[in-house]
């Protein structure tokens, strides 16, 4: 598998350039501070990345640039081949049908129901006739379904979402996402409000179906254990800076550490792992 | 020792004292622009007449020929109110759709601020929904009388025109209301803008817009019955014609069906809002 892709991916990236690249793009906040500076990043397609870093390093600001939904104060974004930002607007939205972003806390209106909710993910491809009709009569229950089980929610189909836990709807928003089926994946701290043993079978999960469909996964995360062990490259952001950007294998304690530096009050990140179960704090 | 300390006088006394003693004085003027004198309603010759109309109120009217006809009064009233909201509602949803920053594409990159000339673009829907809710229904109802001829059209037309002012503004309002979050995710993944407010908006804003919407169209039955007076058809002709008779009676009937209306109002609100909300 690692042999094919190493012959597969320069010919991917010959013929459509990278998935996605970023050169020298600041971004800055509506208060004026600075979220981002100088971030050059390019990746492959079907390549997937780890983000990882202290809280309010930019990791959230860094892949909601990356999801089109904000515009950079500067520098250049290439997604997929195309610069959003010199795009049309509808044909921004058509580029935007091939992005998924995994919100952290996924924004689900309360009173919908879960098939709703995950069928909603390929809005941008259905005609307006079409998602009204399943509006009103779910069509595809048997795309739903299937995206549900993957995820072990099956049974969670005609639930409403406020009827779930924290966790259970991190879910339903990677079930939209794996049934919009996205070519480059964004996921914003996914497994934040899952239990270890889901969290890692999700992210598995995540990883497999990147390497299935040869789509792009970038994910943020806090548990740095998770991201060595599921993700071949690794991306330290801090104080909206890269600090490093290298294989997972060849990432040391001693850049954990700076990278944690002040976070982890002198302690070196191997005795004192980043908590793998996280409080689901939604950040905006 | 025994002597408790004194307590404080209320410091808020004195600023209250002065804000009544404003509204006093703002009220006083308005009365007397009002010309308001209570003392006609005791005048001897007034009081008899309005005495003489109030007590020909009892018995209500119950003949079967009378009750036919208020039943198709009332009936023709719920049509007029029913009717008019409908065509309401076909004009304000749109405009509210329009006059929304909801659904702004552009506010996506912005932190859901949308850009000006988008904005501007919202401008001309919200003028004319204030055009439509500012002139009052009755004087529609006036201008439709000599358009269109006595009779219920002229009711409709005039309660669809000022209640989609009403309900175009009251909508846009409740879309904003809402958690914009869901909407923008969807717009951010490639949805249209009228995909995400079927899947991102609508399912929050299903109960109150409910709620409001039968809220108006009881109010849509009684401006019917104002409407009725100046020639527009339903229960108001018929009450109209009553008074004018002074069978006092046949106006109480009436009014005993308005308040059976209201209450049918008041239980069919509930029951939806229990259903949606």
């Amino acid at each position: 598998m690692n042999n094919l892709q190493t012959t597969q991916t320069p010919d991917h990236a010959a013929a459509h350039g990278p998935a996605l690249r970023l050169a020298g793009v600041d971004h800055t906040h509506a208060g004026g501070q600075l979220a981002l500076r100088g971030i050059d990043l390019a990746v492959a397609p079907g390549e997937r990345v780890a983000i990882i870093g202290p809280s309010g390093a930019g990791k959230t600001t860094l892949l909601r640039l990356l999801a089109t939904a904000l515009k950079p104060a500067s520098g250049e974004v290439e997604l997929l081949g195309q610069r959003p930002w010199s795009l049309t607007a509808g044909a921004r939205q058509r580029l935007r049908t091939r992005i998924g972003l995994i919100h952290q806390a996924p924004p689900l209106p309360p009173r919908q129901r879960v098939i709703t909710a995950v069928l909603a993910g390929r809005l941008g491809q259905w005609s307006l006739a079409k998602s009204l009709l399943s509006l009103i009569y779910p069509l595809d229950r048997q795309g739903a379904a299937d995206a549900l089980g993957r995820l072990d929610l099956a049974d969670k189909l005609y639930m409403r979402c406020d009827q779930l836990s924290g966790g259970q709807l991190q879910r339903v928003g990677i079930a939209r996402m794996l049934y919009q089926g996205a070519d480059l994946i964004l996921a914003d701290e996914p497994v934040s409000a899952m239990d270890p043993v889901l969290a890692s079978h999700t992210l598995g999960l995540l990883n497999r179906e990147a390497q299935r469909r040869n789509a792009t996964l970038l994910a943020s995360l806090h548990a740095v254990e998770l991201a060595l062990e599921h993700f071949p490259r690794i991306v330290g952001v801090r104080d909206g800076r890269i600090l490093f950007d290298k294989p997972a294998a060849a990432v040391g304690q001693d850049e954990l550490t700076a990278l944690y530096a002040n976070e982890q009050l002198g302690r070196p990140p191997a005795s004192a792992p980043a908590p793998r179960v996280q409080l689901n704090i939604p950040r905006c | 020792m025994l002597n408790p300390a004194p307590v404080p006088r209320d410091p808020a006394a004195t600023s209250r004292l002065l804000l009544t003693l404003l509204a006093v004085a703002l009220l006083w003027p308005g009365l007397r622009l009002s010309e308001l004198d209570l003392n006609v309603l005791v005048d001897g010759s007034n009081a008899d007449t309005m005495g003489s109309f109030v007590s020909a109120f009892w018995p209500p009217e119950h003949g079967s020929e009378f009750l036919a006809l208020l039943w198709q009064a009332t009936l023709e009233t719920l049509a007029i109110a029913t009717a008019g909201m409908t065509l309401a509602l076909a004009i304000a949803i749109p405009c509210a759709l329009l006059a929304t920053r909801a659904l702004s594409l552009s506010a996506l990159s912005r932190g859901g601020r949308p850009a000006w000339w988008t904005h501007a673009l919202r401008w001309p829907v919200r003028g004319l929904l204030i055009v439509l809710r500012s002139i009052p229904e009755i004087v529609w109802a006036l201008l439709f009388v000599r358009a269109v001829g006595l009779g219920p059209t002229a009711g409709v037309l005039a309660i669809a025109i000022t209640y989609a002012g009403m309900l175009g503004k009251v909508y846009a309002e409740i879309f904003e209301s809402v958690d914009p979050l869901p909407a923008r995710a969807l717009l951010g993944g490639g949805a249209s803008r009228l995909q995400a407010f079927l899947y991102g908006v609508l399912p929050q804003a299903t109960g109150e817009m409910l709620s409001y919407s039968v809220y108006r169209w009881e109010c849509a039955i009684r401006a019917s019955v104002v409407m009725g007076f100046v020639g527009a058809g339903g229960l108001g002709q018929q009450m109209d014609l009553s008074m004018r008779m002074f069978a006092g009676g046949e106006v109480a009937s009436m009014l005993l069906t308005f308040l059976a209306l209201v209450l049918l109002a008041d239980l069919l609100s509930r029951l939806l809002r229990w259903r949606f909300a």
